[in-house]
């Protein structure tokens, strides 16, 4: 493995997905991090601007020491302007995330970086998922996947996940009404295999375990694996907690473990996974840092603060670096029990009065 | 490498992206061809598949981003 290979995608992508200790990784990604901000200052003019604005500049191409000083965007910069680093004809997707309320991200990627993206959601999920595809319950409706007019951040979610199925079963009609006879006869058929389950966590809440419950219907599954992901909000309001959504799950489905994840469409392809020890991790290939919601000052681990999220991967467009809306708490780096090397950390809801961004928050 | 069923592939490729079998040839690309996209590039794993009575694993799926591709990944198996 050669450090050094910064700007060889081909290379990187192969490192160890939870498997470089800080020093190794502040190596790579701080030659990572400076290029891409100098790479995108060439060729986004807002982005330019707004080192400019900071003093980032003037201060040789802004070439940072530490990765915890490359300067963030705002993540609602996204909404208010359309930052990328391509020209348009070489735009391949438009991402769009998802939001009820306010105007939304647009993400622009060319072929490149979402190759790289898809792999790299593929290295990361591999990690957990293996490599072998897995009967796959996807509790979602197939009609979700279906929308022409760019793709919402949800249906982007499902397609990068549905890679790692095969036999999907979608659990929700057009309504998202529980399709119980689809499901039963899914769950029978491969219920001695390792059947990977996975749906938007107020989504698989409330449309999945709760319908359910109020039938009376419980499922034996064994050694099955569930991911969600999309955001606390609405289940805090339901006074859900981690802790009973697995409880209510492993009564409800079986044998079933059950990890979070955290991601966003500014960063596609990177995503934070909850281990065993309800910790999100940082992939290789990106790292994390909180700062005071008021000064912006970096805070220690176990302070509470904003999430900036740092990733080796946007290079056609200025997300490598965003200071999210997220409240966030580091809880170490390399030394979770679980093993895996990197920052952890738990997330503890959105900065107040912020608009609402929430992935699945935006079903009711 | 073993021979693999080249017109079987083909098949496969015409029916899930709903092309002509014309248009099929090593150049076919993923992200080039307009009908190739990520949702029909599932389809289009399921076919293979289903026509060779093979399971692709996750890496199969990403690297076959090609028609020439795909004949390499079909005669691993
Ligand atoms: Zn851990």
């Amino acid at each position: 493995m050669q450090i050094d290979d910064y700007n060889n995608a081909a290379v990187f992508s192969q490192f160890p997905v939870y498997g470089l200790n800080s020093v190794q990784k502040q190596a790579f990604l701080q030659q990572r991090l400076n290029w891409l901000t100098h790479h995108h200052a060439a060729h986004c003019p807002e982005y330019a601007r707004l080192l400019t604005c900071i003093g980032e500049a003037n201060s040789p191409m802004c070439n940072i020491e530490h990765i915890e000083q490359v300067p963030p965007v705002a993540a609602r910069l996204f909404k208010d302007y359309g930052l990328k680093s391509i020209k348009d004809d070489e735009v391949f997707r438009l991402m769009r995330s998802s939001g009820t309320s306010g105007r939304q991200s647009q993400i622009y990627l060319d072929a490149d970086s979402a190759k790289l993206q898809s792999q790299i959601l593929v290295k990361t999920l591999q990690h957990w998922l293996g490599k072998q595809r897995r009967p796959m319950l996807i509790i979602d409706a197939k009609e979700t996947m279906q929308n022409k007019n760019g793709m919402s951040a949800r249906a982007a979610g499902l397609q990068g996940m549905s890679f790692f199925g095969r036999n999907h079963c979608y659990a929700l009609d057009e309504n998202m009404q529980l399709r119980i006879d689809e499901v039963k006869s899914f769950i029978e058929r491969y219920h001695n295999q390792q059947i990977f389950i996975f749906g938007f966590t107020f989504i698989v809440w409330q449309q999945f375990i709760q319908a359910l419950q109020s039938l009376g219907l419980k499922f034996n599954l064994q050694q099955a694996i569930l991911i969600h992901g999309g955001g606390w909000k609405k289940m805090q309001q339901q006074a859900v907690d981690d802790k009973t959504f697995k409880q209510q799950i492993n009564a409800q489905l079986g044998d079933v473990s059950v990890h979070d994840y955290y991601g966003m469409v500014e960063q596609t392809g990177t995503i934070y996974m909850q281990c065993e020890h309800g910790h999100l991790h940082c992939p290789v290939w990106s790292d994390v840092v909180v700062r005071d919601i008021n000064s912006l000052a970096q805070l220690k681990n176990g302070q509470q603060g904003l999430l900036q999220v740092n990733s080796a991967l946007p290079t056609s467009y200025p997300g490598h670096s965003i200071l999210t809306e997220d409240l966030a708490v580091i809880h170490g780096e390399d030394d979770c029990p679980c093993g895996r090397l990197g920052k952890y950390f738990t997330l503890h809801g959105r900065v107040p009065n912020s608009q609402v961004r929430g992935c699945s928050d935006t079903f009711s | 490498m073993t021979e693999i069923n080249t017109d079987k592939l083909a098949e496969a490729f015409v029916s899930a992206l709903a092309i002509d079998a014309a248009e099929v040839n090593d150049e076919l690309a993923y992200s080039q061809h307009p009908k190739w996209d990520s949702t029909a590039h599932m389809v289009l794993v399921a076919e293979i598949e289903a026509a060779f009575g093979i399971m692709l694993d996750t890496d199969d799926i990403i690297d076959m981003s090609s028609f020439a591709k795909a004949k390499e990944i079909v005669a691993k198996y």
